[in-house]
């Protein structure tokens, strides 16, 4: 079995816990493909604006919007997903008759479990069937609920067993299940709590999910710094009298460069460390993608190509 | 330690610290550094809570494992150089699933009615699978554990939720929802034995989407829940009212960089919008001043440019290889202007914080992970470190 690799595939899941640059990495890979020649949606689920934020546009809504040749961005809004879910298989014209759906749509949604969590991952496995898009990237939930959208469509094959909405979930797991065509990226950074997530959540999509994780990236990976003679020369600068000889030298107090390379350096070693830990937990065919740390005086469309190129870099 | 630390202040003064914001900024971390520095020196029983799915709380703790039931930090894991603690420190995780269970038994009329509601495969998968319900089951768990009246202070971190406040909003919407006339439609039938004229259409349409057998489970589901209907919305409006209560506060967590403080930023409006306490703004993994500096910005370029130079005068005096310096002072220079671009940018950021007039709390970033109590005791030290 060679399924292709993620960025390969005509659905792509991005997740991640929250704070490790998920929606950059998204855009980066929409961005990324785009210039590719690729026709790519890039759908934000949580609807809060950073994805589009990161190609510095407005916020989307549910239809999509062209945004650059070959990218189109859209926000995931479950009551518009019913909506034309409704138009599409029920042939009445039940939006108008229903009342108003808002309060329609909440009553189901909270009496149908699940029904927020299928109308999502429903309407992004449309989108991969209709095969307008050659890729759909999904900036995702945060792993706190990545498991109960992924999961949806087999909760609800369980509970239902028949009616219209049981012939839907059976195409949607059809493509999800299917790893040509759908992949799961985890992003995480190289720090303990987000390292030690990722490897739980690695265990939970295999168990509880029928979708395939292809890749995880790791961001914000810090360069190397110093060769271990290197560390020797810094450390003996650190004393009080290689701070007095390198003040004299230099005219200038340099404490703060002194305290500003140690942190750099005790950080690059503790991801080091994590990153090995993540490294070791996974299968070792799992595709690990290294990112590093943009030092960048603004989020936007300038860290987005940057974090594009470094993925083409990787990848290709 | 004086009472000027506005930390240190909302913990002595208040019953519940409610620790919110955006993900990955340290809140579960943050809940259970300040829960420990109130044990130790405000005293009392404190309880810190956590309701992050993700496992977290009992490393930093150095708890084996945090059930649903309330467990005991041993006093000697946290005895420091200022002494053994004056209070007591007790953590407790939410079990979803228990949480759920219990309120079932709690509010059915009969043992019968419970199971019923148990058995039902709706009801497995709402506890079991998704993520409203624990929103719901967060604050009514606490709910629960504050009106024991057992604990002096209680320190709750929240869900990573989807939508800024959702965790506030779910008491208020469980009530709704348990109120609407689409409710009291669906389960007509099932009561009545006849199908009310009102609800055909929507139960025509709903069988047309979700099967008769399904929309049977929802019915029996609802039914039976009907019998909890008091219970439940007198409970709800009970957490939303101890959420408004002056013995709770909210704490917004962030971290300094830009997509986190603007979801915090959002989050302090929205508390505000309720008329909710902020208590403070606790900015986690803050750069140390000394980076945005323009003079060590200078003095970087300037080691950066005479390089060379430097390392001839500096090498012999500290007895190490000139051309290794030359190397490690470009490394220097190239490294601090690296982390001064990010500090003089997170700087800008916190500088134009609207904290809706809550003190804004700024602590250091650590060169280690947090991973046991002496840790979890360095932070706290530095949250309520004086401004």
């Amino acid at each position: 079995m060679s399924a292709p690799p993620l960025v390969d595939r005509r659905l792509i899941f991005v997740t991640g816990k929250g704070g490790v640059g998920k929606t950059t990495v998204a855009a980066g890979l929409a961005q990324m493909l785009a210039d590719e020649g690729r026709r790519v949606l890039a759908c934000e689920v949580d609807a809060k604006g950073d994805l589009a934020a990161a190609f510095e546009v407005p916020a989307p809504g549910f239809t999509p919007e062209r945004i650059g040749d070959n990218l189109s961005l859209m926000a995931m809004d479950t009551e518009a997903s019913l909506r034309e879910y409704l138009k599409l298989n029920l042939k009445i014209p039940i939006v108008g008759r229903i009342g108003p759906l808002a309060k329609a749509f909440d009553f189901v949604a909270t009496a149908a479990p699940g029904v927020k969590e299928i109308l999502t991952v429903g309407k992004l496995c449309f989108e991969a069937r209709e095969k307008n898009y050659d890729s759909i990237v999904v900036d995702a939930s945060a792993t706190g609920h990545i498991i109960g959208q992924l999961a949806a469509p087999q909760a609800i094959n369980d509970l239902v067993r028949v009616g219209l909405i049981r012939s839907q979930t059976d195409w949607m797991l059809d493509i999800l299940s299917d790893p040509v065509q759908t992949g799961l990226a985890i992003v995480t950074t190289p720090e303990e709590m987000p390292v030690a997530e990722t490897i739980e959540l690695a265990g939970k999509v295999a168990a509880e999910t029928t979708v395939e994780l292809a890749a995880v990236v790791v961001n914000r990976v810090l360069p190397e710094r110093f060769g271990p003679r290197d560390e020797e020369v810094f450390s003996s600068l650190e004393t009080p009298a290689g701070r007095t000889a390198l003040a004299a030298a230099l005219g200038e107090d340099v404490t703060a460069l002194l305290d500003a390379t140690r942190l750099a350096t005790s950080l690059r070693r503790s991801r080091a460390a994590h990153l090995e830990t993540l490294r070791a937990s996974l299968d070792t065919s799992m595709p690990i993608i290294l990112l590093p740390e943009l030092f960048a005086r603004t989020d936007g469309v300038r860290a987005t190509r940057q974090i594009a190129e470094h993925l083409e870099g990787e990848l290709r | 330690m004086s009472g000027s630390s506005p930390i240190l202040e909302l913990l002595g003064q208040r019953e519940i610290v409610v620790a919110c914001g955006p993900g990955g900024v340290g809140k579960t971390t943050t809940a259970a550094a300040a829960a420990a520095q109130a044990a130790l020196r405000l005293g009392g029983r404190v309880l810190v809570l956590t309701v992050d799915p993700a496992r977290r709380l009992a490393d930093a703790l150095g708890i084996k494992e945090i059930g649903n039931e309330v467990t005991e930090v041993p006093a000697e894991a946290f005895v420091t150089a200022d002494g053994a603690p004056v209070g007591r420190l007790f953590a407790a995780m939410l079990d979803t699933k228990k949480s759920w269970d219990d309120l079932i038994e709690r509010h059915t009329p009969d043992p019968a009615t419970a199971a019923r509601i148990m058995a039902n495969p709706l009801y497995q998968n709402i506890t079991g699978r998704f993520i409203q319900s624990h929103d719901y089951i967060a604050m009514e768990r606490l709910y629960e554990l504050h009106s024991t009246g057992e604990w002096d202070l209680i320190v709750v971190d929240t869900p990573p939720t989807r939508n800024a406040l959702d965790f506030l909003d779910a008491p208020s919407r469980m009530a709704d929802f348990f109120s609407s006339r689409l409710l009291r439609w669906l389960i007509a039938p099932a009561r009545s034995g006849l199908f009310a004229v009102a609800s055909k259409p929507f139960t025509q349409v709903a069988d047309r989407i979700l099967g008769t057998e399904f929309l049977g489970d929802i019915t029996e589901f609802f039914v039976s829940l009907q019998s909890m209907y008091g219970g439940f919305v007198e409970r709800a409006n009970a957490v939303a009212r101890l959420m408004a209560d002056e013995r709770t506060t909210f704490l917004v967590v962030s971290s300094s960089e830009t997509v986190p403080l603007r979801e915090a930023e959002f989050f302090v409006s929205q508390l505000v919008d309720r008329n909710l306490s902020v208590g403070a703004v606790v900015l986690n993994k803050v750069l140390p001043d000394s980076l945005a500096d323009p003079g060590g910005l200078a003095a970087a370029r300037g080691l950066g440019e005479r390089a060379g130079e430097i390392a001839g005068e500096v090498a012999q005096v500290i007895g190490v290889d000139e051309e290794a310096l030359v190397r490690v002072l470009g490394t220097i220079a190239e490294s601090y202007g690296d982390f001064a671009v990010t500090a003089r940018r997170e700087a800008g950021a916190r500088s134009r914080f609207e904290a809706g007039g809550a003190p804004l709390v700024s602590v250091p970033r650590l060169d280690e992970d947090i991973h046991d109590m002496a840790g979890l005791l360095a932070l706290g030290n530095l949250l309520i470190a004086e401004p």
